[in-house]
């Protein structure tokens, strides 16, 4: 089971082609916003920047907020999310502690899936998929979940 | 796309005395593309050619092109404005995150109208448009004014700040708008521009989306062309030592403005060279967004403050430009004094190209006896970093009549007090290239006065013979391919990548079928216009002289040909005439 980690963010140089990847391979489209990985300026430029991203918290405040089941635990950490079961109410992104799931103006959440694709259109190397050991949930689940 | 055409700009149109907008939806995508094209266009339809440059009703323009975000280093946008230096239309260029705000705020281009009634910022985003009374930030230095503005607005990382210091606000013809700390639309002067509009700030929240097109050949491309910006060496120069890398390079064949360009080579040059630069006083990079090779450098300034052990530190963003200005036309040349120069100048909002020469003219002025303290009010010489400190300050501040004069132009300062045959202007305060003939020609005609307008800079270190024809046809061939790409609007740096069957490629991979054929007319099309808006603000280029220390300068090739320089400029000068009167 692997999850996504950004272990070297003071390398980070801002060109934001993490979140630009994630927003166009994961759910097809241009956007700062829709994207499971964001990167913010931490307090100016001149302080660096950091990635808001899912955590894989285990157990995740979002699954346990979720009023619909829309979200799910994912083994190994983070969530599985069936948008079709989604309500758009915004309690997973208010039970996140590290304000990572971003929604979109109709409610819409968009979290990583932790499945990789940002990490080699890092150019500094920044972020990692980093196996935790844990066996479980299917990518292809998660993908289509982000679909 | 979300509804409206392809072949439609879509342009917010803000009207700052009420403080409202309007969204305007243009025809011209197909024979204009956008950014270089698109303001031309937009400063026919809103400018006033015969109306000065602080006319309320002149417009700011800010625009991006059909690539922008969906490329990488699609990076960059294209800031038009009637200018304060010259009174005649102007581009500038910057990258930051202005680009990818608009494009993400959903617009082509952002065109900004009236004056504010008081001291103002205005915000807009996809689904925002708030112009805020910011009074209290009127004075501030640019530096503070950022974190201010930072704090008083939402969206950090997604959203572009762009703000003047109290250059711009005093009028100086060398203000420049700063983007995001460490970019800038550096010159001509738009920093006057907006402090003309009452406008401290402008804030573009990048918060909106859009669908990409169906299908894997987008993607695909995409990452074509993203691996060859970052797998291949192509972009070294730029992320490694960065632009700096030319301080040694030009110090070495003779090439490199020193002292106000009264030298092209000098051995203390070592100090201040992109190699010393990133030795001694890099700290970090940075990218603009959108852009993987971040080829912005981030020198650091640490000050002792207090007799104990007590210092503060800053961060500086150092280019060729920046260094060549504050550095070698200064004759300073130690690297911390120069970054030490630069945070002075970005306090002030003040470009520090035109700043730099300018005080280098000063100087030269002052030991020539043209001018004395009583003007300078510090006493400037070559290598003193502390006098020039002062100086900057004073030039921001408009401090006195001398100032305030020289603030308007180093040719100005000249006409009006003496020493022209020494001002180093060529249309505006040189760049950093004494290459010769041709740079020198490129620079003073070209449209923005710079050295992006065409590789003079390049032609001429090719060492060929003087062959007026064969440099004309190169000038204007070479601005062709460089208005394609700042119609894209594309980091030029990004300009061996992304030649005409890519931007082809590209183009159609996102649905732009007619702009994918019709490049070369484009090209066409935007130079034409060009040159066309700016003769109609005034522009002549049969009268541009080029002062005498140009003709003064050797470089490897031994001293300049002035026979040459003159046929030169004159047959450059009927090209332009031709280019812009066709079919006018």
């Amino acid at each position: 089971m692997k999850i996504l980690t950004a272990p070297r963010m003071e390398r980070c140089i801002g060109c934001h082609s993490c979140s630009l990847a994630c927003a166009r391979l994961v759910h097809k489209m241009l956007s700062w916003d829709m994207a499971g990985i964001r990167i913010a300026s931490s307090g100016g430029l001149s302080t660096g920047f950091e990635a808001r991203t899912c955590l894989a918290c285990l157990p995740a405040p979002c699954a346990a907020a979720c009023p619909t089941g829309a979200y799910a635990q994912r083994k190994g950490g983070g969530v599985i999310v069936r948008k079709n079961l989604c309500i758009r109410c915004g309690k997973c992104a208010d039970a996140c502690p590290v304000d990572a799931v971003f929604l979109a103006p109709d409610g819409e959440p968009f979290v990583c899936i932790h499945c990789g694709r940002c990490v080699v259109y890092c150019p500094h190397d920044c972020l990692e998929l980093t196996d935790v050991g844990t066996e479980g949930a299917e990518e292809s689940n998660a993908r289509e979940s982000a679909s | 796309m979300t509804g409206e055409t392809r072949e439609q700009f879509k342009v917010l149109v803000v009207d700052l005395p009420a403080g409202r907008g309007a969204i305007t939806s243009l025809e011209g995508r197909d024979s204009l593309a956008g950014g270089s094209g698109l303001t031309a266009m937009l400063f026919d339809r809103y400018g006033l050619p015969d109306r000065p440059w602080d006319d309320p009703e002149q417009p700011l323009i800010f625009a991006i092109g059909p690539l922008t975000g969906y490329f990488p280093l699609m990076s960059k946008t294209v800031c038009a404005f009637k200018s304060p230096y010259h009174d005649q239309y102007a581009e500038s260029h910057a990258g930051g995150r202005s680009a990818l705000s608009l494009r993400f705020a959903g617009f082509d281009a952002l065109v900004i109208r009236g004056k504010a009634l008081a001291p103002s910022c205005l915000s807009v985003g996809s689904r925002h448009l708030e112009l805020k009374d910011v009074h209290f930030l009127w004075g501030m230095d640019l530096l503070r004014t950022g974190k201010m503005l930072r704090r008083m607005y939402e969206g950090s990382g997604h959203r572009s700040i762009l703000r003047i210091g109290p250059a711009g606000e005093n009028g100086s013809a060398m203000a420049c708008i700063n983007v995001d700390t460490y970019r800038h639309f550096g010159r001509l002067g738009c920093g006057a521009v907006m402090g003309a509009k009452n406008l401290k700030g402008i804030v573009i929240l990048g918060d909106g989306s859009s669908p990409l097109p169906e299908g894997k050949a987008y993607p695909k491309l995409f990452t074509e062309v993203y691996r060859k910006m970052t797998d291949t060496d192509m972009m070294e120069k730029y992320h490694n030592f960065g632009t700096p890398i030319n301080m040694a390079i030009l110090n070495g064949i003779s090439a490199l403005p020193i002292r106000n360009l009264q030298k092209t080579s000098d051995p203390g040059i070592e100090g201040i060279t992109g190699e010393t630069f990133a030795r001694d006083t890099l700290l970090r990079n940075a990218a603009c967004a959108g852009c993987p090779v971040g080829c912005v450098h981030l020198g650091f300034v640490r000050e002792r403050f207090m007799e104990e052990n007590r210092y503060l530190y800053r961060q500086v963003s150092y280019d060729h430009e920046p260094i060549f200005a504050a550095g070698a036309m200064l004759h300073v040349t130690n690297a911390f004094s120069v970054l030490t120069l630069l945070d002075t100048v970005e306090r002030e909002g003040l470009d520090i190209m035109s700043a730099g020469v300018a005080l280098a003219w000063a100087t030269e002025a002052l030991e020539k006896g043209i001018v004395t303290t009583r003007e300078t009010i510090v006493p400037l010489k070559f290598g003193d970093e502390t006098a020039y400190r002062e100086g900057f300050h004073h030039l921001g501040a408009a401090s006195n009549d001398f100032y305030r004069l020289l603030a308007q132009g180093t040719m100005k300062a000249a006409e009006h007090y003496g020493g022209a045959d020494f001002a180093c202007v060529l249309g505006q305060e040189m760049a950093g290239y004494a290459t010769g003939e041709v740079f020198f020609v490129s620079q003073a005609l070209g449209l923005r006065h710079s050295h992006l307008d065409a590789g003079g800079y390049s032609y001429d270190q090719k060492d060929k013979e003087p062959d007026v024809d064969g440099a004309v046809r190169f000038l204007v061939q070479d601005e062709q391919a460089r208005v394609l790409l700042t119609s894209m609007v594309s980091c030029l740096f990004a300009r061996g990548v992304y030649g005409d069957q890519v931007l082809s490629d590209c183009l159609r991979s996102l649905g732009y079928l007619n702009l994918a054929d019709g490049l070369g007319d484009v090209s066409r099309n935007v130079r034409k216009l060009r040159w066309r808006t700016r003769l109609r603000t005034g522009f002549d280029p049969r009268t541009v002289s080029i002062p005498k220390r140009f003709l003064e300068v050797e470089t490897w090739r031994g001293r300049i040909d002035s026979a040459y320089l003159n046929a030169l400029k004159d047959a450059y000068a009927g090209a332009i005439l031709a280019l812009g009167e066709e079919d006018a």
